[in-house]
């Protein structure tokens, strides 16, 4: 059960240069193909979260999408370095209005 | 009028019978763990709400550290410094059933345990932007990390109740009610049959007694034509 699983980084080089310091799995991208591309091939490895940038997530939400309901991996949206997009926010409110039907918080 | 055509026959209406006893406990059953889980779902959704705005903050304090660090640095110097991490994260996963949802649990383990120790590259060479900016990554990940585990619980969570919801919603407007037609309709014609035989019964009886009187009377008659 208690596998070892492994963490990733997608984004542009300046927002996720720093996570490889924490020992993170990092992977620059400069672009949206190269981005999906990644994000398909490590989430069929040991990854169980990843944390990507709303600056990419933002074009590729269907990417996304299909990660949602599988257990592995957790991809987490995070602010890059132009700044929040409020797009984690966001997915937070979608999550509640396919669970309720309606915003209620 | 029941949607499908059933048999109106004793067999049916039993089976009808307990199918309907089945579903309105499965709609009981359902109904409360739909509504346990929407309880802990807005717990979780709280509990993101606020830990994310936390961490964006962090993270947008990081990064204009960064910026900074990069701005004193030349970016070939400062990709060399961060090259080779000292720190790796291994992070193992076990799992957490709430209301037969399984959600994860991260525990994670870092090669060198002390977080003042995490600077891959000797001070010499680089800015202190850059050590200010790496310590504080540092201090962010642990609320990343459990960013990331309440992150997927409520993703998880908030599918198992729309597909809950649904069921719950199948069950009391759709299933719950056609049986019940069903199970009407079959008693009503079953009433109606007995009714019938009951009418047909009667007729016959009159028919029988009828044939008997006249038989009698014919006989009376000859009786008294002889005498």
């Amino acid at each position: 059960m208690a596998d070892n699983y492994r963490i990733a980084a997608i984004g542009d080089k300046d927002s996720v240069l720093g996570f490889k310091a924490l020992g993170l799995s990092v992977f620059p991208v400069e672009s949206l193909d190269e981005a999906r591309h990644t994000l398909h091939r490590i989430a069929k490895e040991n990854y169980a979260v990843v944390y990507l940038t709303e600056q990419l997530a933002v074009q590729m939400e269907a990417d996304i999408a299909r990660y949602k309901d599988a257990l592995t991996p957790a991809v987490i949206l995070i602010p890059g370095k132009e700044g929040s997009l409020g797009l984690g926010m966001s997915n937070i409110k979608k999550a509640v209005e396919r669970a309720v039907g309606a915003d209620i918080l | 009028m029941p949607a499908a055509v059933v048999n109106p026959t004793r067999m049916e209406l039993t089976r009808l019978k307990g199918k309907l006893r089945t579903a309105q406990r499965g709609h009981k059953l359902l109904k409360d763990k739909r509504d346990e889980l929407m309880k802990q779902f807005l717990d979780v959704v709280r509990e993101v709400r606020t830990l994310r705005s936390q961490v964006e903050r962090d993270l947008m304090r990081v990064h204009s550290s960064f910026t900074v660090a990069s701005a004193l640095m030349s970016g070939p110097a400062m990709e060399q410094a961060l090259m080779y991490p000292k720190q790796s994260v291994e992070l193992s996963m076990t799992f957490q059933n709430v209301m037969s949802v399984n959600v994860p649990v991260y525990h994670f383990q870092t090669r060198t345990a002390d977080n003042g120790d995490i600077y891959p590259y000797g001070f010499a060479a680089t800015s202190g932007e850059l050590d200010a900016a790496v310590g504080a990554l540092g201090e962010v990940f642990q609320n990343m990390l459990k960013l990331a585990e309440i992150e997927k619980t409520a993703q998880l969570m908030a599918e198992e109740i729309e597909k809950t919801r649904r069921r719950v919603n199948a069950l009391e407007y759709v299933v719950i009610p056609n049986t019940q037609d069903s199970i009407r309709y079959i008693t009503m014609k079953l009433d109606e049959n007995d009714r019938a035989t009951t009418t047909r019964l009667m007729k016959v009886k009159d028919m029988i007694l009828k044939e008997a009187i006249e038989q009698r009377q014919a006989e009376n008659a000859r009786v008294l034509e002889q005498n």
